[in-house]
This record gives structure tokens, C-alpha cells and sequence, in this order.
């Protein structure tokens, strides 16, 4: 009966053919056109294992490590195999109990699934990864994994050194995604100025992971993996000595310390009061002490040395001197009669010296800090008729300032630098509206006004007067290991900067034998050192804040600039010590021996005891806990406020909790202050106001 | 003969297997009686068909036949095993070849063409579509409809049809026939969200235990695209596939087999692959169409279009064309019932075929 349908034996095998080409069609389009799928599988399948090269080490100048890489344990858990443990004997050793165990395991369950290690504690202390390492075969499922750390031998320059940490989610946007999560990356300091040199190369190897992301093997047995490249060392100027004595000597002291080689640029010690240990930044409590630190209002955390501005004082009168004799304003032999004021403009400035003949040449002018003596130099620097008005001037003055690398960043190797402030005309513009003259400034002659220095600068200006002219930008590393054409970097340091090109080497003379005077018969004669010509500056600057909406006369600030020996500068330093006092006081002493121990290698017997004086000696300002306490109150407050939490805030609110303010000196009633209603002032923020004159 | 001994023998036994569960345990030996009974209902069909007394053309002859293939469908769904029930579908090409008239065909590509449309087009706008068309037709006809009023009442009653269909057979169909991940299954494939899936209050309970489920589904859908797109042109190499031999693919040595090939052998190891099996059916059809018997020509016929369908639906399940039915890959799948059933089905036709000569009808 079926004859007749032998037509739909046709039909039927051309249904058999269409569903077959359909399928060869979407094969076509799934291993040939789609390129994605290939893509998809690989990540499916293979594992990029980053395999994390060693860090660079950073030497001083002597080739001692200051900062080294050592190995440190994590314990890591893979959940699935860490069934039927000890807890309780677990928990005796961690010191923690049952419940956070738990917690942590489902941590680690979470973060890496049951299959994977996790990590259950991080960084262990050197007593407890001897513990756990007796006795981790008791515990399957557990073990202890190596894990390379950053180590500061020295327990010293934690503010040059910087230190590593994870990159955030900036840094990686940042890099273009060249860094990833869980990576670390210098965070501060040389660490983070120098990463992609003391970085070195990732490695990658290639694994294969199963279903579960478990590894098991390498892929195509390594033969794309790359190898891990050590990151290549730095040689720096540093003296690990001289800034471990410097930070010895800024203890329970806000302050800063620069000592810099003249001849080369290279710093030999910087330090920054208050200090911390940079090994409280890498170990298991990096944290927590990052966290405290962070909170401290006296900003340990803060280098001063790069970021901290200061009114110059009196240090600025050198060079306010060879702007005006490069300028031609004023010869070495120019001298004015003084009698313990200036008047030359409405207001007088006061002089401490009121004996005739003090400011008779350049060179007694300087020996005895004539205030006097300056501002007619500013005002005639100003005044310049080759320039026609105070603008022109002002403007010059500015120039010769940028050149003396003040008043802008200097361009240290070490990220996030300060500049400082130069007034310019557009400054005084905005606050007398266009209507100034050189007698508005006046006190920039000696180093008040708006002007504001770093002590990197300050130091660097003692360079170049030791250089006679010139200057290299300071910086920490002389080398790099392995440096080839393409280490830029350092090509900037070796370059020679003039400041000053039309001052004849014999005028220098006589502004360095001015300073030379500062210690024989001037201020400084405590900085003397048998055998060695110290050319040096004092300088002290007035200080008030606002402070709970009152003025507090403050103590003033120490400052000392030198450079030694005369004949032949090896170092040249500048100190800041806030609330130290006079110059003399506090920040010579401390430049003192730190140019003792580095000139003779050695401190006398009568310098150790002062060394051990001066580490002793707090000079914390008095006003701190207050400020600490406001800090802290408002943060609780605001936590409160966001999270209705009020266990922060209880302590804050019982009777007598607040530290009652030390009895500070009433402000001069004369003295006319803005009243400013920030009850809170960024750290070091101090409002400087109407500073006088000092030597 | 021999197909006449067969057939007595089939009756009683395959009631019989069939009242069992979907698997049987004999000792360590598993036994899926869903999976050999393909080979008894193809013999019934073939049987059936053959009689002298079937006249096809009539209506009776052909609920019989639908009958016969389609009970043993329903017991299977009964066991939950519905790919398997599907491959009973495929006996309708066998008995298209022996006069089923086309327009069974037609209907039933229609239905399956509107409920995909239904699937993926917002119910509203289809309505109007069909209504549209409805009209169409009738505007265009209008003058045979002049002569010939039955016409009109037609396509009305087509129209009332395709949109009830619509309206109210799919959704019915996904809810209440349909299990849960069958239409989560059949979704996946679209790329859509369930719109079926929060109408049912009675099965919430059950949308919270299926939800992971149907993760899953997308999961080895996905992973099995990724296998098979990853080798590429010429493929990674015999068992070098990293998909594949780290488990990425579930269930790869049964209904993923082909993920196997794919990613080990490429395009160029797919398409030979595809082309034996090709070459297997056009043989097989072809050795259908010598038969003087109708009984081995149906048999035969019948072998052709299960093969056809286990293979089709299986390797369109891999790439993504078909919703995931379980459904095994012939003499590649692991599985022994399998194996054995499409081996002894293969054997028997040859066995006719080598007695082609001695049967007279």
C-alpha cells in the first residue's frame, strides 16, 4: 500500500539534512567565528599563579641594610580537610576562643570556598609561629605558609623608608590594572617613590584548576610561565647613625631634622619628631598601630622634615643678603647705624642689639642678626630701580627665591613634598587690594610675613651657601643597582642647579665669615667644636594659636641652620624644634652633635651625657592632650551621630573626663587677631600670626 | 516471519516491564526498561502498520498507531523519564512515510512555530497578530468565501484555536503539566526570565528547593558552549581538553558526551563525527527503502528516526539549541541499557535486511 508514498522517503531524509546543517552551522559559529569561548575556558581552567619577587633592600652609605625583606608565617586553613580538630587545644594556642574560631572558619569558607586555603591568621609573632609549628601535625587541614616581609633592622627612618601596603582600589585604577588585588605596593616614602625599582618583576606560573578551583598541576608543564625577577637594590646617602642619633634626639619633640652633604645633594639624615618604629607598620599589628597612629593629633605619621612650614626667622638673613649683593642693591661694606629699632617705615621693628657699630658691614650685620640691618636690605631688594616699582622688585625677589629651590617643591625623592610659601605679588594684591609697598613687608627681611620655609629647604639653602652658588636638588639615592639608560629617575639629582651666578667667590666669603662669627662671638657659641669652623644661623619665631576660641601665646619655635667645616662643607643641617625656644635653646645642640658625630665619627664624653640630656628632655607642647581630647570627643561624637553607638561617646561624657588646659601666657591685648572659628586645626596648622622680629 | 514470533513475545513483556520503575536493579546490573522498550514499540509499530487490514488512511488506523506509540510515552512520563518519552514522538516520521497525511505534519509544525512565538512574544501583541492575520486571510479569500461559507467558518475556528492556544493551552501546559526545571529548562534556552514561574501558588514552596537547580541548568549549558568553543578549529588534542578532564561539564560521560569530542577534536573532528552518523542514517533509510516487507521498512524507518532524534536533540542540547533533555548520545553515551537497546535494534534491522529476499510482503 505504501508505493505511492515513496516520495516521502525524499522528505524525510531531507529533514535528517536540515537539522544537521543547522547543527554543523551553529558548530561553525560556536568553535570557529566565536573567538570567546576559547577566552572562557582558559579562565575557567587555568590559574595565573603572580609569583611575587623579593623587594629591593635599601642600603645607607656605609652598605648596611636599613631596609631589608625577611619571612614571616601565615597559618592558612583549607575548611573542607580541617574537620574533627582539636578546637578547644586550636583556640589555647591562638589565644582566642570557640566562637571566633568559628567565625573564622566561615570567614574562610566565604572568601575562598571550602576547597581553597584561606587564611585564619595572618602574620604571626615569632613566639607564636614556634607554638604552632611544634605542634600544627595535630591539626590537619591547617599549616603555615611563608610570606616575605619588609623588615627595618634599625628600627629607624620609618618616615624615609616609608612602608608597603595593599593596593586600594585607586592604585589599581591608577595602573591601568596593571596591580591587583592583594598585591602589595610601597604606600610612602622611598618605598613608594622607587616601586618600580625595588618592585622587580612578577612572575607568573600557569596552573590548572579543577571544578573546584583546587590546583592541580601546572599547564602545559610551565612552558609559559615566567620566572619571578628580584627587585634591584638602592644605595642611598643615608647614615643609618646620624638618623638614628637624630631621631634619639627629636624624642617627646615636635620637630624636624635635615642633614644634607653639599657637595652632592645627598641627604644623610632626615628625621621628623614625633617618630615611630617603621616595624610597627609591617608586623601582625600593622593595623592597629596604623590606626592609632592615624588618630594622633601630634601626626607621628607626618613628615615634618618635607611637609612642615615654618616662618624661616632669622635663618632667611643670609640669604636675603646675597639676593641683594646679586642683585647689586647692597656691597659687602654697606652698613647702617643702628640703635635697636628699624623705623624706617611706620611701624618700628624692634633689634635686640643696641650697641652702635653692630650693623656697621655686611659682616657684623650678619654675626649679629640686626633686624634692623635686613629690612632695609629687603626694602632696598624691593625697591630696585632697575625694576621701577616694588612690583617689579617683588617679582625679581620671587625669582631669586625659586632659584634658592624656596617657596616651591624642591623635588626630594620622597612623594607628597611641601613647598612652602613665597609671597608674590599676586598675594599681597588679593589682601591690600593692589594698594602695597615695600614697608608692607618689611619683615620679609628677616624671615616673617607670609613666608614660610620646610626644613628640606632651609637646608638646602645651607648648601648653597657652602657651595658658594650652587646646589644639587637633595635627594636619598645615589644609586640604583643595575642602572641602565632607561633609570631616569636619578638623572635629575646629577644635575648641578646655580642660584647664583653674579656674586664673586670673595663676597660669599665675607656673608659665610658673618655666619662663622654666629659661632665664635655670636648666638651659637654653644655649637663649637674644637678643630672645626662651623658656619651657622640661628633663628626663633613668635608662635600663637587658637585654641577653644582663645589665643595661646605659644612657646617659640627653635631653629638652627649650619653647615661644616667651612674650608671644605661636608654637611650642612637644619633643625626645627616647635615650642623649643630661643634658637640657641633647643635646636642648636641637636645640630650640634649630630655634626659632632659626623665630622669626628664620634661624640666626646661630655656629648654623650648631653645627647642623653636632650633625649630625655620633653618638649611636647603643652596644649596637645587638649587637642587630643576634642579630636577624640568629636570623632565619638560623629560616630554616635551615624550610628546611634554610644559606647565611644560615654567616656567623653562623665564629670571631669576633660584635661584641664595648662595656664598659658594671656596674648598681648595689642595685637590684632582675626578670631577664627574653627575650634579644630588640621595638625600643625598652627595659626602664625604677627610674627615679631628675633635673632 | 520472525517479526510475527517478535511481536507475540513483545505484548505481554513489555506491558510487563512497563509497570516497572524507570531503572531496575538485577544484582549490579541496571536496567532502564524506558530505554529498551524504544526497540518493542518500534517492533509493535512496525507490526501494526504492516497488518493487511490497516488501512492508514483512515482515522481509526491512525489513533491506533498513535496509540501504540504514544502509551509507552506516557508511562515513561509517569516515571519521570520525559526525554525518553519524547523520542516516542519521532515514531511519527515512520508513519508519515507510511501515509500519514502531511497535513499532520503542517499542524503540528504550526503548533510548535506558535508556541514558541507564544514563548517569546508578549501574549497582547500576538493576539493582535493573529487577529491581523485572521482578517487577512479572510479579505483575501473573501470571494471563495462569497461561494463557499464553510471557509469562513473555518478560519474563524482556526483564529479561536491558535489564540486559545496562546492564551490558555501554554500557560496551562507551564504550569500544570510541565515540571518546575523542565520549563526553568526550556527558559535558559531562550534567554528569559520564567514568567510562568510565580503563577503557581501550590509549587512556591518548591520555587525556593528548584532555584539552585536551575542555576545549575544554565551552568552546564554555559560550561558545555564553553568546552566545545574552546577547541576551536582543529581542537586541543585526544583527552588534552582542560573542560572536559577537570569535570567543568556535569555529566559529561552520559548527555555531554559530545562536549568531549568537541573540545578534544574541534570543528573538523565535529563535523566528521556528524557525517558518520549522517552516512549511518541515509544507510539506514536507504536499506529501509529496499525492503519489500512494509514490517521491515517501518522497523527500519523506525530505527532511522530514533536515532535521529537522540542524536539531534542531544547535540543541539550541548550547543545550546535545545532545552537540556536527558537524553543519551547513541553508541557514545555511557550506559549500558543504552548501548544495548540502539545495538539490538541496529542488529535486527540488518537481520531483516540479510532476509529481504525470502518475505514476501
Amino acid at each position: 500500500m505504501a508505493l505511492f508514498n515513496q516520495s516521502r522517503s525524499f522528505i524525510i531524509r531531507l529533514i535528517f539534512g536540515v537539522v544537521f546543517v543547522i547543527i554543523v552551522l551553529q558548530l561553525f559559529n560556536l568553535q570557529v567565528i566565536s573567538g570567546k569561548y576559547r577566552q572562557l575556558a582558559m579562565n575557567n581552567a587555568v590559574f595565573p599563579k603572580v609569583k611575587y619577587p623579593d623587594r629591593g633592600i635599601i642600603y645607607d652609605r656605609k652598605n648596611r641594610a636599613i631596609l631589608n625583606n625577611t619571612i614571616m608565617y601565615d597559618l592558612v586553613v583549607t575548611p573542607n580537610e580541617a574537620k574533627k580538630i582539636d578546637t578547644q587545644g586550636l583556640c589555647e594556642l591562638l589565644e582566642i576562643d570557640t566562637a571566633e574560631f568559628k567565625r573564622r572558619m566561615l570567614d574562610a569558607r566565604f572568601k575562598n570556598g571550602p576547597f581553597r586555603p584561606s587564611i585564619f591568621e595572618d602574620l604571626l609573632p615569632p613566639a607564636l609561629h614556634a607554638r604552632l609549628d611544634e605542634n600544627i601535625y595535630k591539626f590537619p587541614g591547617f599549616a603555615l605558609v611563608e610570606r616575605p616581609v619588609r623588615v627595618y633592622p634599625y628600627n629607624a627612618a620609618a618616615h624615609i623608608m616609608g612602608y608597603i601596603g595593599e593596593a586600594d582600589s585607586g592604585i589599581i585604577k591608577r595602573s591601568k590594572n596593571f596591580y591587583r588585588l592583594g598585591d602589595y605596593v610601597g604606600r610612602n616614602g622611598l618605598e613608594a617613590y622607587y616601586e618600580n625599582v625595588l618592585m622587580g618583576q612578577r612572575g607568573v606560573q600557569y596552573m590548572i584548576k579543577d571544578n573546584k578551583n583546587r590546583l592541580v598541576g601546572s599547564y602545559e608543564k610551565g612552558a609559559f610561565d615566567t620566572a619571578a625577577i628580584a627587585g634591584r637594590n638602592l644605595q642611598t646617602y643615608i647614615d643609618i647613625d646620624i638618623q638614628q642619633l637624630a631621631e634619639r634626639l627629636l624624642k617627646n619633640k615636635v620637630g624636624a631634622v635635615v642633614a644634607i652633604e653639599p657637595k652632592t645633594g645627598g641627604i644623610l639624615a632626615m628625621a621628623s619628631g614625633p617618630n615611630y618604629n617603621p616595624n610597627d607598620l609591617t608586623g601582625p599589628e600593622k593595623q592597629k598601630n596604623y590606626g592609632k597612629m592615624a588618630l594622633d593629633v601630634a601626626a607621628p605619621l607626618f613628615n615634618r622634615a618635607i611637609k612642615g612650614q615654618y616662618p624661616a626667622g632669622s635663618t632667611y638673613k643670609p640669604i636675603g643678603a646675597l639676593v641683594a649683593l646679586d642683585e647689586g642693591v647692597i656691597t659687602p661694606s654697606f652698613g647702617i647705624g643702628c640703635a635697636g629699632a628699624y623705623h624706617g617705615c611706620t611701624r618700628p621693628v624692634r633689634c635686640t642689639e643696641k650697641f652702635a657699630g653692630h650693623a656697621a658691614n655686611l659682616r657684623t650685620a650678619i654675626a649679629w642678626s640686626c633686624n634692623s640691618f635686613f629690612c632695609d636690605v629687603l626694602r632696598r631688594t624691593i625697591d630696585n630701580p632697575d625694576y621701577r616699582n616694588p612690583r617689579g622688585g617683588l617679582t625679581k625677589w620671587k625669582e631669586y627665591m625659586g632659584k634658592f629651590g624656596l617657596g616651591r617643591r624642591l623635588g626630594v625623592d620622597l612623594p607628597s613634598e611641601d613647598g612652602g610659601n613665597m609671597p608674590d605679588t599676586t598675594q599681597y594684591d588679593k589682601e591690600y587690594r593692589g594698594s602695597w609697598n615695600s614697608c608692607t613687608m618689611v619683615t620679609l627681611g628677616i624671615g616673617q610675613d607670609k613666608m614660610t620655609v620646610t626644613p628640606l629647604q632651609m637646608a638646602n639653602s645651607m648648601c648653597i651657601i657652602a657651595n658658594k652658588g650652587y646646589y644639587y636638588v637633595p635627594h636619598f639615592v645615589r644609586s640604583i643597582e643595575g642602572e641602565t639608560k632607561e633609570d631616569t629617575t636619578l638623572k635629575r639629582y646629577r644635575q648641578k642647579h646655580e642660584a647664583l651666578t653674579h656674586i664673586p667667590d670673595d663676597v660669599f666669603e665675607v656673608v659665610i665669615s658673618g655666619m662663622q662669627d654666629v659661632v665664635n662671638i655670636g648666638t651659637a657659641k654653644a655649637a663649637q667644636l674644637p678643630g672645626i669652623n662651623i658656619c651657622a644661623k640661628t633663628g626663633t619665631a613668635e608662635n600663637k594659636m587658637v585654641l577653644d576660641g582663645r589665643v595661646i601665646q605659644l612657646k617659640d619655635n627653635s631653629m638652627f641652620v649650619a653647615f661644616a667645616p667651612r674650608e671644605n662643607p661636608r654637611i650642612a643641617i637644619a633643625v626645627v624644634i616647635q615650642n623649643g625656644g630661643f634658637g640657641a635653646a633647643s635646636a642648636l645642640p641637636i645640630a650640634s652633635l649630630i655634626m659632632e658625630k659626623y665630622l669626628t665619627d664620634s661624640l666626646r664624653a661630655v656629648s654623650v651625657k648631653k645627647a642623653e640630656e636632650i633625649e630625655n628632655t620633653n618638649l611636647m607642647p603643652s596644649y596637645l592632650p587638649r587637642m587630643q581630647y576634642k579630636a577624640d570627643s568629636t570623632r565619638a561624637t560623629e560616630w554616635f551621630k551615624i550610628t546611634g553607638d554610644s559606647s565611644y561617646i560615654k567616656k567623653y561624657l562623665r564629670k571631669g573626663a576633660s584635661p584641664v588646659m595648662p595656664p598659658m601666657p594671656k596674648p598681648k591685648p595689642k595685637t590684632n587677631i582675626t578670631k577664627v572659628n574653627a575650634i579644630l586645626l588640621p595638625d600643625d596648622q598652627f595659626l602664625v600670626i604677627n610674627h615679631k622680629k628675633q635673632p | 516471519m520472525i517479526g510475527i514470533l517478535l511481536l507475540l513475545l513483545v505484548f505481554p513483556f513489555h506491558t510487563e516491564v512497563k509497570g516497572t520503575n524507570s531503572i531496575i536493579r538485577l544484582g549490579v546490573i541496571q536496567i532502564q526498561p524506558a530505554d529498551i522498550c524504544k526497540l518493542f514499540v518500534n517492533l509493535a509499530l512496525a507490526k501494526y502498520l504492516s497488518r493487511i487490514e490497516t488501512n492508514f488512511s483512515q482515522p481509526r488506523s491512525q489513533l491506533i498507531a498513535a496509540a501504540i506509540t504514544l502509551v509507552p510515552a506516557l508511562i515513561s512520563i509517569a516515571q519521570s523519564e520525559t526525554g525518553l518519552a519524547l523520542v516516542y514522538f519521532s515514531f511519527f516520521l515512520v508513519m508519515f512515510r507510511e501515509g500519514l497525511p502531511p497535513s499532520y505534519l503542517v499542524i503540528g509544525f504550526s503548533l510548535a512555530v506558535l508556541v514558541v512565538a507564544t514563548l517569546l512574544v508578549d501574549k497582547n501583541i500576538l493576539a493582535i497578530v493573529l487577529t491581523g492575520i485572521a482578517f487577512l486571510s479572510i479579505y483575501l479569500l473573501r470571494r471563495q468565501i462569497k461561494r463557499q461559507r464553510g471557509l469562513l467558518a473555518t478560519i474563524v475556528i482556526i483564529w479561536i484555536t491558535c489564540v486559545s492556544v496562546q492564551r490558555f493551552a501554554v500557560p496551562f501546559i507551564f504550569t500544570k503539566v510541565l515540571q518546575k526545571h523542565q520549563v526553568e529548562r526550556i527558559f535558559n534556552l531562550i534567554g528569559r526570565e520564567n514568567p510562568y514561574a510565580n503563577q503557581n501558588t501550590v509549587e512556591s514552596t518548591e520555587v525556593e528547593t528548584e532555584k539552585p537547580k536551575k542555576v545549575d541548568d544554565n551552568y552546564n549549558v554555559k560550561q558545555s558552549k564553553i568546552a566545545i568553543g574552546s577547541g576551536g578549529v582543529l581542537g586541543v588534542g585526544f583527552l588534552k581538553g582542560t573542560q572536559t578532564r577537570f569535570d567543568f561539564v556535569p555529566e559529561q560521560r552520559t548527555d555531554f558526551i559530545f562536549c568531549t569530542i568537541g573540545e578534544g577534536f574541534g570543528f573538523i573532528g565535529s563535523i566528521t563525527f556528524l557525517g558518520i552518523y549522517f552516512f549511518l542514517l541515509m544507510r539506514i533509510v536507504m536499506i529501509a527503502e529496499r525492503q519489500r516487507s512494509v514490517f521491515s521498512r517501518c522497523y527500519a524507518y523506525g530505527v532511522a528516526s530514533v536515532l535521529f532524534f537522540h542524536i539531534a536533540i542531544n547535540i543541539c542540547m550541548t550547543i545550546g539549541l535545545a532545552p537540556v533533555i536527558g537524553i543519551p548520545l547513541p553508541f557514545i553515551s555511557y550506559g549500558g541499557t543504552s548501548l544495548l537497546t540502539f545495538t539490538v535494534m541496529l542488529f535486527i534491522m540488518i537481520r531483516l535486511d540479510a532476509d529481504r529476499q525470502m518475505v514476501l510482503r
